[in-house]
């Protein structure tokens, strides 16, 4: 039977998106605006087999889900900035076992309570730097329903593949957004299964990288057997405080992603290739900028729009590449600091005619706010 | 037939063990391994979650699957794990500080959802890894690092907590008493739903230091004279309670556990 377009939310198409990669494990503690993740897949997941916990608190939310991980599952969490926040000390753990994992911010006006139901997009360095310690990780933003469903798929694979937690820094605009949306049939989307190991149990080493880069991950309860720590560890997983081996793991977690770093980041341009007037942007506010850019082309401004799909690893190269081009480049964003365009200026340089356009009143950035920008 | 030593458990490389001598980690470690030999746990099918702590340590000299995870989760992070898979055995090992104070919400969840998890706690009163801080379970008056005047606040008592949230499983052993810890840690493990072997066991270094039990011998003899076999606890008068707890099979009953319900 042919899909049907649905009228789907964004919090809906992410769970949709966790579905069909195959997720089967949710623990979750409630909050606006993340809360229909949580209700979707309580309902949704006990029909595929699988599991779903509201726990204690968002602490033991990820770390639950990080346990099933480990017990095999494609596992994932959702939340919001307060959430996130709780959940800093096991994500951490998370990066430096290696565990697989997609975690959903979605993003709503802070700091503390803030204005708890409306949209910010403040969390910018938080998804990168909120985890104490050496470590990253990957971040992508979704700015539609489409895009809240391909990315969800996109962070499983991610996470899967390079054995890393994903965050999704979604924004309460797409979140609650309905669009018109398809599914995709089963295979049409390419789903990515985490690598096993192979070879005799005994010889099991699940922190020792294979010509890839990365080290296979078995399950809790096959014949291979493993240990996992928050511990810096060897290649056995064992915790071990040699110097030697603390440097070589700290720079394995970053290589690996560095490695891939052209696979990982995502980018969509749109008529930014000639673009004078370059906006970039991530999240929700894509739609008001490239609602801008439209606008400023109909007035005979060259502008166009960078859209950020995913926001860490940083864009640097897709960012140099056009912004370097541009005369002028605007960066919008619901946040106060400008945290993107922070990022944007240490690859353009000083010098660059970089132009900042925050909002942080819980409101939705417009169109007109950005075109002033341009005057 | 030959006792049970536990040894096909152990990762004899990792010896000798980390702990202080006379710390009562590695009776609670031997009695551990001990039941899963005489329980025949494959090592593939068993997974050992530690906190953080001296006690959570343990995880260093096991050779099951193991999960070191952060101070005070542990519990959090089994609860996915057998949650995901019903089937495997998933032992959680914390200390005081780690079970029942930083982690006391986990534990009152892990009890109330009456998951199929052996929780073993060794209680030492106080925080031993980090030099001698006072804990939630350091009794009132008593002396550690951080109550240098004596402890204004009470201790919790781990057992009655669980036992009120809803554990199907509750017990109360001692380091002094290896082979009825050994026995309560089987049952806890055969025992469907959440089971808590609660472990009141010597730290020397720190909690005896402060309190006039410096050595360990001090200490496990503290141990021999306040640990009461539950019936007879119930028929002291209350003056001889003092300083006395009861240990035992202090819980044992059937509810359906959570992977029961769900
Ligand atoms: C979030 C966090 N806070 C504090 C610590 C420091 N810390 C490590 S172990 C510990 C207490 C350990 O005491 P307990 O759980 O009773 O175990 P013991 O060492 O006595 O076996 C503390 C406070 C930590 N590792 N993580
Ligand atoms: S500090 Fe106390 S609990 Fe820790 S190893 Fe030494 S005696 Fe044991």
């Amino acid at each position: 039977m042919p899909q049907q377009p649905r009228l789907l939310q964004g919090n809906q198409a992410i769970v949709e998106g966790a579905l069909y990669a195959g997720a089967r494990f949710y623990a979750g503690y409630p909050i606006t605006p993340s809360s229909e993740i949580a209700e979707e897949c309580a309902r949704l997941l006990p029909r595929v087999g699988g599991v779903y916990l509201q726990m204690e608190d968002e602490i033991a939310s990820i770390a639950a889900v990080i346990g099933a991980s480990l017990a095999g599952a494609k596992a994932f969490t959702a939340t919001s900035g307060p959430g996130f926040s709780l959940m800093q000390e096991n994500l951490g753990l998370a990066v430096m076992g290696e565990v697989p994992c997609v975690i959903i911010n979605v993003q709503r006006s802070g700091p503390s309570t803030g204005l708890a139901t409306k949209p910010a997009q403040a969390d910018v360095m938080q998804l990168r730097w909120g985890r104490h310690g050496d470590q990253c990780l990957i971040a992508l933003s979704p700015a539609s329903v489409k895009e809240c469903f391909y990315l969800t798929v996109t962070a499983f694979n991610f996470a899967e593949k390079y054995r890393v937690p994903v965050v999704i820094g979604a924004d309460e605009i797409v979140a609650h957004m309905r669009e018109n949306f398809t599914v995709p049939a089963p295979g049409e989307v390419e789903v990515i299964e985490r690598k096993k190991p192979t070879g005799p149990p005994e010889n099991y080493l699940p922190f020792a990288p294979e010509e890839d880069g990365i080290a296979p991950l078995a399950a809790y309860g096959s014949p291979y057997i493993f240990h996992l720590t928050s511990s810096m560890h060897g290649p056995d997983g064992y915790s071990n405080n040699d110097p030697a081996n603390a440097a070589w793991r700290v720079a394995q977690l970053h290589r690996k992603i560095e490695r891939y770093r052209d696979e990982i980041v995502l980018t969509q341009s749109f008529e930014a290739e000639e673009a004078e007037v370059l906006i970039i942007t991530f999240g929700a506010t894509t739609r008001a900028a490239r609602a801008a850019a439209k606008q400023a082309r109909a007035r005979g401004i060259k502008a166009g729009v960078l859209q950020l799909v995913t926001l860490w690893p940083f864009p640097d190269k897709e960012v140099a590449a056009l912004g370097e081009r541009a005369n002028t480049v605007i960066v919008p964003e619901m946040n106060y600091a400008g945290q993107v365009a922070g990022e944007v200026q240490r690859v353009l340089g000083p010098a660059k005619d970089l132009r900042r356009v925050n909002k942080y009143n819980g409101e939705v950035l417009t169109p007109a706010e950005i075109l002033q920008a341009m005057a | 037939m030959a006792h049970a030593t536990g040894i096909k458990y152990l990762k004899e490389k990792s010896l000798p063990l980390m702990w202080c001598p006379g710390c009562g980690n590695g009776i609670v470690l031997g009695a551990l391994v001990r039941a899963f030999e005489e329980l025949g746990l494959k090592k593939h099918e068993t997974v050992v979650v530690t906190g953080i702590g001296c006690w959570g340590k343990a995880d260093d000299y096991l050779l099951t699957n193991a999960l070191h995870t952060t101070h005070g989760r542990a519990l959090a992070f089994a609860t996915g794990i057998k949650a995901y898979q019903p089937g495997l055995n998933v032992v959680v090992l914390m200390g005081d500080g780690d079970g029942v104070t930083i982690g006391g919400n986990h534990f009152l969840h892990a009890a109330r959802r009456n998951i199929d998890l052996t929780a073993v706690v060794v209680n030492n009163y106080n925080y031993g890894m980090t030099g001698g801080q006072v804990s939630g379970t350091t009794p009132a008056e008593h002396y550690t690092t951080t109550t240098v005047y004596g402890n204004p606040e009470r201790e919790l008592d781990p057992c009655a907590v669980a036992a009120a949230a809803g554990a199907n499983y509750v017990a109360r052993g001692t380091a002094y008493h290896g082979w009825e810890l050994k026995e309560m840690i089987k049952e806890a493990i055969t025992k469907k739903g959440f089971s808590l072997v609660e472990v009141a066991s010597p730290c020397p270094t720190h909690y005896g230091r402060y309190n006039e039990m410096k050595t360990a011998l001090a200490m496990l003899r503290w141990l021999k004279e306040k640990a009461v076999p539950l019936k007879t606890y119930e028929q002291l008068e209350e003056p001889e309670k003092e300083g006395c707890f009861p240990v035992g099979r202090l819980v044992s009953r059937d509810a359906p556990d959570f992977n029961a319900r769900y």
